[in-house]
């Protein structure tokens, strides 16, 4: 089925004579073969958006539909790899055209010719249905990747291989039960735009561990929730997501570079294979897909990156992983929508955005979750889906910022303000929100008992107290404060900087571990503790503030992360010991 | 055999309308011949059936739509590159203007560029030394960097790019050094200054300039700084050099972007700027960079005067989304007549990271760049305070802090439009102002450092 251009404006062109294509149908355009998809039909006439650049193209090329959505390939060969937005493999595009990304590239998703030792799972006889595990491919040195019976298929197995294959042989032969057989390959396909199916879906109760002070004592995420990083430029949320790419404890991390700076991509291909996973000691490259479609690289792929991106996401969450997907920018992904929008002459909605733009974002962040996975096996699989929004001027009025609040649940707002002083990460603790405290609460309480819950709650407490007795310094001076909330300030200026200050490239820093950030927190809160006990015992004030034992306190998050518990008794042991010294002092005189 | 047409329909600068025409394709550049023979040049912006909208790159004023013949070349915009391009001076669409011989072209390249492949990208970490204080102690710049100047009208920034491009070396490297510089919609007088300053101290051998003047076509500019790109990559991708591209003024790049937009009726984003400035910028800023297995590199800096000084207003906000960080000055620091007035705390490298340090720098570097900040923060925060309710209401900390700040004005970023700082000069002056803090206060500083580097007080 081939049809005609008749107009090219950009990344919108329109062909005619498409009678038989499909809404959605990948299309490939021109002599140049350049992959678009089709995003409205007239008549014979469809509205194609091309994902590659489309100078040189004009009235009178030909158009052919593939008939078939845009759709992503899976299997083997995923991990450790990095792809654009539509899952074209960026090095093996290198390797054929060189530095730059030239058009018409057409390179398959998972490399044909690399053979995976398929190890089978299930037997001839077995019965099987959507979902259930044929066998398995040791993808990387982290990751088993599991065979599935892809979608639609269920019946009994009637012959399975093992050794060495490309993802294209056939693996197994399933006869379904009106005799049919089907072919099975270790490769399958999704189309991007429809979520992956599962058996059901849980509300989330375990939290990602993430190894950030701030998010895993002050604002945790659920595995299998949602959350936004808003900021303006230069706050950090790009060092906000490469954290959590690199310290989350999850089996799998998709990194979508939507919109964003080349140098970033670079930065992660070229350091994650050094960094190695604080649990498996595995380079955490080996967990890694990344998905680059960078701010030059042509806007409409951009669309896509974020679906391409998800389905993966999905896929892993299939074989019963949990799986963290790391949108940077959600931002950058509205505007390649509002670009089309506006090339496609829709009315606009507010500020130019197109008026479906709250139920893309919300349809985007929806496909994360905690799910039981189709299969036999009743595995459980999760998505946490975290996005960073770029916000204009950093004024989170505007409609992107404001869309994805209506839906996260998790809020980390970044603050220039804070990260010109260099306080990262320049989370705002005021401002910031997370509604996974009631569900995650059990989790802690059996993990670490009562205390680590209550010391959240105090250290919410004194921060906010913190900042009503900033406007009344402001106003008057500190003198005018009693002893007491001097000693409020004192505390809430150590929890600053003593424990949500986290310095992500000093390696003895970069990664907490939660019986760090407990212990440290708490010595923060027991020096508070015994400090008011002090007071009341008419001790002097600016003594308890000056001991010894407090710069200690300072760098107690630099030490050993394998041999902290010895260094914090230590330095609590000598913090009680002056602080008891000053009590003396002040009865002595 | 190239066709001519002579069916222009429509005029509405920038814009023009070609009918009957054949074979057109999207972004193919195209020439109008004048009744006198005069030829001017256009490209396609969008091409519909036999019709076809072209964007003129000059002024509309003469085109006689009976008269005047169109061709369309089969290519988009191209520059004819070469060495040779070293030392001469071209407009704004890659012509030579300085009465020279025209360029013996190596190659002819398409000035819009093409996307780098990230798995291409070698990450920028070879550290620059400007000489600039505020930049190489704390905003470092590395090679292959894009770093902005965020200006305001009237503040000094001309000065402070002409003093880097005079200044940056990177240390124990003699490789070849070239400047290209672009100048979109500025005065004569501002792209005297910085020629002149190239003259005086010998770079303009190693200089390209391309100048689109404040009265030269607006929409000329649009190309422009994608002209000089073009260069700059081929003098650093085919002939390996270390180029420095200087590109100024980007706001006025922006507003020629925003007529052709408007002339186009397209739906505006913020400011009537199109939607697309961001994408549009960024195919600009994203061409800076180094390559695997290349010697050369691009590094970029842009300067643009922020509308009202207002870091968000789009065209700075959009970019220092895009660029690797910024250089803001600061009005209130020009005015206290610090010189250059960078404002350190807004201003930002965020690939210092891997520039610094031991081998690069000094071991100390990271340490005492971020207690330099910090103390800095907390030491305006107290001179703010002070201002309000007198140096009474201080604690003695804050006191030695707000002396700080003032002393970090005068000594560290005050240095002067020609004192060539090294790192170790830097690093040092950073030390000894740090000696006026209480010890306790240095937490961001390996102790091992501070009794190696702290000065006795």
């Amino acid at each position: 089925m081939s049809g005609t251009i008749t107009k090219v404006s950009g990344p919108l062109v329109v062909a005619e004579g498409l009678a038989d294509a499909n809404v959605s149908d990948v299309v490939r355009v021109g002599t140049q073969r350049l992959i678009g998809e089709i995003l409205n039909m007239t008549g014979d006439k469809a509205s194609i958006q091309v994902y590659e650049e489309t100078s040189g193209l004009g009235p009178g090329a030909a158009v052919v539909t593939t008939g078939m959505p845009m759709s992503v390939e899976l299997g083997p060969g995923m991990l450790d790899n990095i792809y654009d937005g539509i899952q074209r493999p960026l090095p093996e595009m290198r390797a054929l055209s060189g530095d730059s990304i030239t058009r018409g590239t057409d390179v398959p998703a998972l490399n044909r010719e690399k053979k995976w030792d398929f190890v089978p799972v299930a037997k001839p006889g077995d019965k099987v249905r959507t979902g259930d595990v044929l066998g398995t491919v040791q993808e990387t040195s982290a990751i088993l990747h599991k065979i599935m019976v892809p979608h639609g298929v269920a019946g009994e197995v009637v012959s399975v291989e093992s050794g060495e294959h490309v993802v294209t042989d056939v693996i197994a032969v399933v006869r379904d039960d009106k005799g049919k057989e089907h072919e099975l390959t270790m490769l399958q396909r999704w189309p991007v735009r429809i979520a992956r199916p599962y058996e059901r879906k849980y509300v989330p109760s375990r939290p990602m561990n993430s190894g950030q002070r701030i998010i895993d004592t002050l604002f945790p995420i659920a595995k299998g929730g949602t959350a936004a990083v808003p900021g303006p430029f230069g706050s950090g949320k790009t060092v906000v997501q490469h954290q959590l790419a690199k310290w989350s404890d999850v089996d799998i991390v998709i990194y979508i570079g939507c919109g964003e700076r080349g140098n970033e991509m670079t930065d992660v291909l070229m350091e994650f294979p050094e960094l190695n996973d604080p649990r498996n000691g595995e380079p955490l490259m080996k967990r890694t897909v990344l998905i680059a479609n960078t701010s030059d690289m042509p806007v409409a792929a951009r669309e896509a990156s974020i679906y391409t991106g998800i389905t993966i996401a999905e896929y892993f969450r299939d074989m019963g992983y949990d799986v963290a997907v790391l949108a940077d920018s959600t931002s950058r992904w509205a505007e390649a929508l509002r670009e089309m929008s506006g090339r496609l002459e829709e009315m606009p909605g507010e500020e130019g955005y197109p008026a479906y733009l709250a139920s893309r974002l919300a349809q985007f962040y929806e496909r994360a979750g905690v799910v039981e996975c189709l299969g036999s096996d009743e595995r459980q699989g999760s998505v946490t889906a975290i996005g960073a929004v770029s916000p204009p001027g950093g004024d989170i009025s505007e409609p992107v910022s404001q869309a994805t609040m209506r839906i996260v649940k998790v809020f980390w707002a970044l603050d220039s303000s804070l990260a010109y002083a260099r306080h990262f990460p320049a989370i705002n603790w005021l401002t910031s929100y997370s509604l996974y405290l009631d569900t995650l609460a059990p989790w802690y309480t059996e993990q670490f008992g009562e205390g680590y819950m209550l010391n959240r709650t105090k250290t919410m407490h004194i921060l906010q107290e913190e900042s009503e007795l900033q406007e009344i310094v402001r106003l008057v001076g500190q003198d005018a404060l009693s002893p007491a909330d001097r000693l409020t300030m004192e505390t809430a200026k150590m929890i600053r900087e003593d424990f949500l200050q986290q310095n992500a490239f000093v390696d003895e820093d970069a990664y907490s571990s939660y019986a760090k950030q407990y212990r440290l927190l708490g010595m923060v809160l027991t020096y508070d503790e015994l400090c008011r006990e002090a007071l009341d015992k008419g001790a002097d004030m600016n003594a308890l503030f000056a001991i010894d034992a407090r710069e200690k306190i300072g760098r107690a998050k630099m030490a050993d992360p394998d041999a902290f518990e010895a260094a914090y008794d230590e330095i609590e042991a000598q913090m009680k010991k002056e602080i008891e010294e000053v009590i003396a002092g002040g009865e002595d005189a | 055999m190239i066709k001519e047409y002579k069916t222009i329909r429509e005029i509405a600068s920038p814009l023009m309308v070609v009918e009957h025409v054949e074979g057109v394709t999207y972004d193919e550049l195209g020439e109008i011949e004048l009744p006198n023979g005069e030829v001017r040049r256009c490209k396609v912006l969008e091409v519909e059936g036999d019709r076809a909208v072209v964007q003129l790159f000059e002024s509309a004023q003469g085109i006689n739509l009976a008269e005047s013949k169109v061709r369309f070349l089969g290519h988009p915009q191209q520059l004819a590159v070469s060495e040779d391009m070293l030392g001469r001076v071209f407009n704004g669409m890659g012509m030579p203007i300085d009465g020279g011989p025209a360029i013996l072209a190596d190659a002819h390249m398409d000035i819009n560029g093409l996307p780098m492949n990230p798995a291409a990208r070698a990450y920028p970490a070879e550290f620059i030394q400007t000489g600039v204080s505020t930049i190489d102690g704390l905003n470092t710049l590395v090679r292959g960097q894009k770093l902005p100047i965020f200006s305001g009208s009237g503040l000094p920034h001309a000065a402070l790019a002409a003093q880097i491009a005079r200044q940056a070396r990177v240390l124990g490297d003699n490789e070849t050094f070239a400047v290209v510089f672009a100048a979109i919609g500025i005065t004569f007088e501002e792209s005297e200054y910085f020629i002149n300053d190239f003259r005086r101290t010998g770079a303009i051998d190693r200089t390209v300039v391309f100048s689109n003047l404040a009265n030269d076509p607006a929409v000329e500019r649009i190309a422009t700084p994608r002209v000089a790109l073009t260069a700059a990559e081929y003098l650093a991708f085919e002939k390996d050099m270390q180029v420095l591209v200087i590109l100024t003024d980007i706001t006025n790049y922006a507003e020629a972007l925003r007529e052709v937009s408007a002339a186009k009726k397209e739906v505006p984003g913020r400011r009537g700027y199109p939607g697309y400035l961001y994408t549009d910028l960024a195919t600009l800023y994203e061409r800076a960079g180094r390559r695997q297995g290349k010697k050369g590199s691009i590094t970029m800096i842009p300067i643009l005067t922020m509308p009202e000084d207002d870091k968000t207003h789009p065209i700075p906000d959009l970019t220092g989304y895009i660029t690797e960080g910024q250089i803001i000055l600061s009005r209130d620091l020009h005015r206290k007549g610090i010189v250059p007035p960078v404002d350190v705390l807004p201003s930002l490298s965020r690939l210092k990271d891997k520039g610094i340090g031991e081998g690069k720098t000094r071991e100390d570097h990271s340490g005492t760049m971020n207690q330099l900040f910090a103390a800095y923060s907390r030491g305006k925060d107290a001179k703010e305070l002070m201002t309000i309710l007198g140096e009474a209401a201080l604690s003695e900390d804050d006191k030695l802090f707000a002396k700080f700040a003032d002393e970090f004005e005068k000594r560290y970023v005050s240095q002067g439009n020609t004192t060539n700082r090294s790192i170790e000069e830097t690093l040092d002056l950073g030390w000894d102002l740090l000696k006026i803090l209480p010890r306790r206060e240095l937490k961001r500083i390996k102790p091992e450092f501070i009794e190696k580097y702290l000065p006795e007080a």
